[in-house]
């Protein structure tokens, strides 16, 4: 059982909650996640961690309402308990001095995409970030991005904020103008396999987090595997970053709607329950 | 069997009680009854619902069954029990109507009965040594059936008795992993006195006894029984902890813990790497049961979800095979099929849970091996390329190799696959311990006298180091290394009291605590 210290609305999709999860805190690296469940009825689902404070003993986590599990977990309050939390998962980011990173980001894929600026950043590197998301109120951890970054391109689907168009505008314009040598990308899966098919045209190397569907996290189910140049990987244990020209995204966002049917039933029947209470 | 053990249980042999009930009835007549058979769910209800197919020996049927045992002299049954139970003895104290003391009995080295006498593979173990089988060219005396017995009279009794613990020592061990390895290793320690830890990695406490093993053969409550028990002998339980992960073992030494099992089980699926295999609705077993077993996903008041069709195909020929396809069939196949390249002699599962898959009306493809996958335009398995074999040569196993017949592939319908074709061991200790000796396959090297890995303080057993074995040899496992952990310590002890006594005066001593 974990508490929940602080949440705060980005928007009326998007919440931060600070968890107290001390050892969790003390032992997190730049791209490790964890697995939470709400409810002794609860789905176990993963999410990065976005922040941590060693001395608090906290992680904060960003979460986007999706689904049953995600809303059961944006419904908490300051003081209520996440039922289970687990982790740190995965393996961290490999973290060097490279040159010149670009950092794109999408929607709350912001959120695990910000340890990995402000390592690479601390590493030594210049870090020029792209943030992206459908319109303005859904540019979240932008304050904190440009602490850690040397330049941030914001870009809205919609124009409302920053620059009008999808992330890949604003990263073919940096990569014309900059010399980059390495790319990081975290979103949805659709996202990334976009700024996948650009760093490719461009021949930079490129890095993506993966969020595949888990059930345990910690390579006993396989429920996360994905085809990473040609090969079964598990997203748990052997990722979630991988070499993105590897990664079969097409294979990926198949699976990722394994459960669509079921979910949307599930989904309905919850904010009819939801609604009446 | 060693001369101390013989002696011993000779002593126990000549015990009054014994001796009175021995005379009481004649081998010739005990030798006569016939082997009960435990009652069962009907195939065709059972495969409708997911309560226990066997339903339990009655108070006499465990008494008849107990007078079949005519107390051998010497008692072959306990060389083939890897936990070492004291099997005449507790047979004879169900037979003489003391069946609490025979679960006593049971858990002087058998911290898990209850679990043990349902998933044991007794009939390659105890029964396949026991004077029947092996001199009368009888069926054994079921001692799986009554240890089972045993054990559910004692929990249904309400009188659960907790084995004696020696007096605390203040030693602080941990088990890494709640399965049976580390339960057995639990019970050991805690019995010797030891302060106990036992970390899981899940919510749930008992490893794959509640992920893996279906309700059908192991109700849920019947392992919490279990570990409850062991909470009352003072082992202490943290869920949502992986060590290596949340905290290094290095962290751990720190906060006092001395020495450690790491039973964290074979937790890595294996998959045959064939076109397809990643589409919707192809699972390992793992997964497969997890969802069900762990997360009751088949219950639609929660909220993890499960794709189980009417035409399920599951591949592969052991225990956990077997365990999907029957859990398949229960969530409404019409067709719940076996598909295994060898022939059904040669399947690794229990001949008794075969037996009651095929009552269930489960299809055995055998000498059936698949190729490919097919998916809808969504990315959903929708049908299957197999292969017909037949065997040739026996290979490094012994058993004879598949060889595949050309031109004999066809396909089959199927809207869910479940590949059950082993596991490999979890990566997540090793990955965090460079010093440790590994093996190719992953499993963690040890001695296997002793269950000691490369680094001494670091004991394995179970799955880990097995590679994927039985319940019962990962308990034994726990329980070796439970002993030579407490001969590691005591040793450690003895070194340094001995290094202490070369000092002259206190302050040499501060000294070297510091």
């Amino acid at each position: 059982m974990n508490r929940v210290l602080e949440k705060e609305y980005f928007s009326d999709a998007v919440v931060k909650l600070v968890v107290e999860a001390p050892r969790i805190a003390s032992s997190r690296q730049a791209g490790h996640f964890v697995i939470v469940r709400v409810g002794q009825k609860g789905e176990r689902i993963p999410l990065t961690i976005a922040e941590a404070d060693i001395e608090k003993g906290t992680i904060t986590l960003i979460v986007q309402k999706v689904g049953v599990s995600s809303i059961k977990l944006c419904n908490l309050e300051e003081g209520d308990y996440i039922t289970d939390v687990v982790g740190p998962l995965g393996k961290p980011t490999h973290i060097e001095k490279v040159g010149t990173v670009l950092a794109c980001g999408g929607g709350v894929g912001v959120a695990p995409l910000l340890p990995i600026v402000e390592a690479f950043k601390k590493a030594g590197n210049k870090v020029i970030t792209v943030l992206a998301a459908r319109t303005k109120e859904l540019i979240i951890l932008e304050e904190q991005m440009r602490m850690h970054s040397d330049e941030v391109v914001i870009m809205t689907d919609d124009g409302s904020y920053g620059k009008k168009g999808l992330v890949t505008h604003g990263m073919e314009e940096v990569i014309k103008s900059e010399k980059i040598d390495l790319s990081v990308t975290v979103g949805p899966a659709i996202m990334m396999k976009y700024c996948t098919l650009l760093t490719r045209k461009y021949d930079i190397p490129t890095v993506a987090s993966l969020n595949t569907l888990m059930v345990d996290g910690t390579g006993m189910c396989g429920a996360c595997r994905v085809t990473v140049g040609g090969k079964t990987k598990f997203v748990c244990v052997d990722g979630p970053e991988f070499d993105a020209f590897e990664v079969d995204f097409d294979e990926m966002l198949l699976r990722l709607n394994s459960y669509k049917p079921s979910e949307t039933e599930a989904y309905e029947t919850f904010l009819k329950k939801y609604q009446k209470a | 069997m060693n001369e101390g053990l013989l002696e011993f249980l000779k002593k126990e042999r000549e015990q009054e009680w014994r001796v009175e009930l021995r005379s009481g009835v004649k081998n010739k007549e005990r030798t006569q009854l016939e082997r009960i058979h435990m009652p069962e769910q009907a195939p065709d209800l059972r495969n409708k619902n997911f309560s226990e197919v066997n339903l339990g020996l009655s108070e006499e049927q465990a008494v008849l069954e107990a007078t079949r045992c005519i107390d051998c002299p010497k008692p072959t049954c306990i060389t083939g029990c890897p936990v070492g139970i004291n099997i005449p003895k507790f047979i004879k104290k169900i037979e003489s109507g003391q069946f609490l003391d025979a679960a006593s009995v049971l858990k002087e080295t058998n911290a898990l009965p209850a679990v043990c006498g349902r998933v044991c593979p007794q009939e390659v173990q105890c029964e396949q040594v026991c004077f029947y089988a092996q001199k009368l060219d009888k069926p054994p005396v079921a001692i799986g059936n009554l240890e089972r017995f045993a054990a559910d009279y004692e929990r249904n009794s309400g009188t659960i008795s907790v084995p004696k613990i020696a007096g605390r020592n203040g030693i602080k061990v941990a088990s890494i992993g709640s399965g049976p390895a580390g339960l057995a290793f639990a019970g050991d320690m805690a019995k010797m006195g030891y302060d106990v830890t036992v970390f899981e990695a899940l919510h749930e406490i008992g490893g794959v006894l509640k992920y893996g093993i279906p309700e059908f053969r192991l109700p849920n409550q019947i392992v919490d029984v279990e570990i409850e028990n062991l909470e009352k002998m003072g082992v202490k339980f943290v869920k949502n902890f992986i060590v290596g992960k949340t905290a290094s073992i290095e962290d751990l030494q720190e906060e006092g813990f001395t020495a450690f099992l790491v039973g964290s089980g074979a937790g890595l699926p294996n998959f045959m790497h064939i076109p397809g295999e990643n589409y919707i609705g192809i699972y390992s077993s793992n997964e497969y049961l997890t969802r069900i077993n762990l997360m009751n996903a088949a219950d639609p008041d929660f909220d993890t979800p499960v794709i189980s069709g009417k035409s399920v195909a599951v591949i592969g020929g052991g225990n956990t095979a077997m365990d999907s396809v029957r859990t398949a069939k229960r969530l409404g196949a019409e067709r719940a099929m076996i598909i295994y390249r060898r022939s059904i002699e040669e399947m690794p599962a229990r001949i008794e849970e075969i037996k009651h898959a095929k009552e269930e009306g489960v299809e055995f493809l055998n000498l059936h091996n698949p190729v490919e996958y097919f998916a809808d335009e969504n990315g959903v398995v929708k049908s299957m390329r197999v292969q017909k074999m037949e065997l040739g040569e026996p290979d490094a196993s012994g058993r004879r190799r598949p060889v595949p017949i050309e031109g004999s592939e066809y396909l089959i319908e199927v809207d869910t696959v479940v590949v059950s074709v082993g596991v490999s061991p979890n990566p997540l200790i090793p990955q965090s311990m460079k010093d440790l000796d590994v093996s190719a396959w992953g499993t963690i090297n040890v001695n296997k006298e002793n269950m000691q890995t490369s680094i001494p303080h670091l004991f394995a057993g179970g799955d880990i180091v097995r590679g994927g074995a039985t319940v019962i040899l990962a308990m034994g496992d726990g329980r070796k290394a439970a002993a030579a952990m407490d001969r590691y310590i005591k040793g450690k002890v003895r070194e340094i009291l001995s290094l202490i006594k070369e000092f002259k005066t206190i302050g040499e001593i501060l000294d070297f605590a510091r």
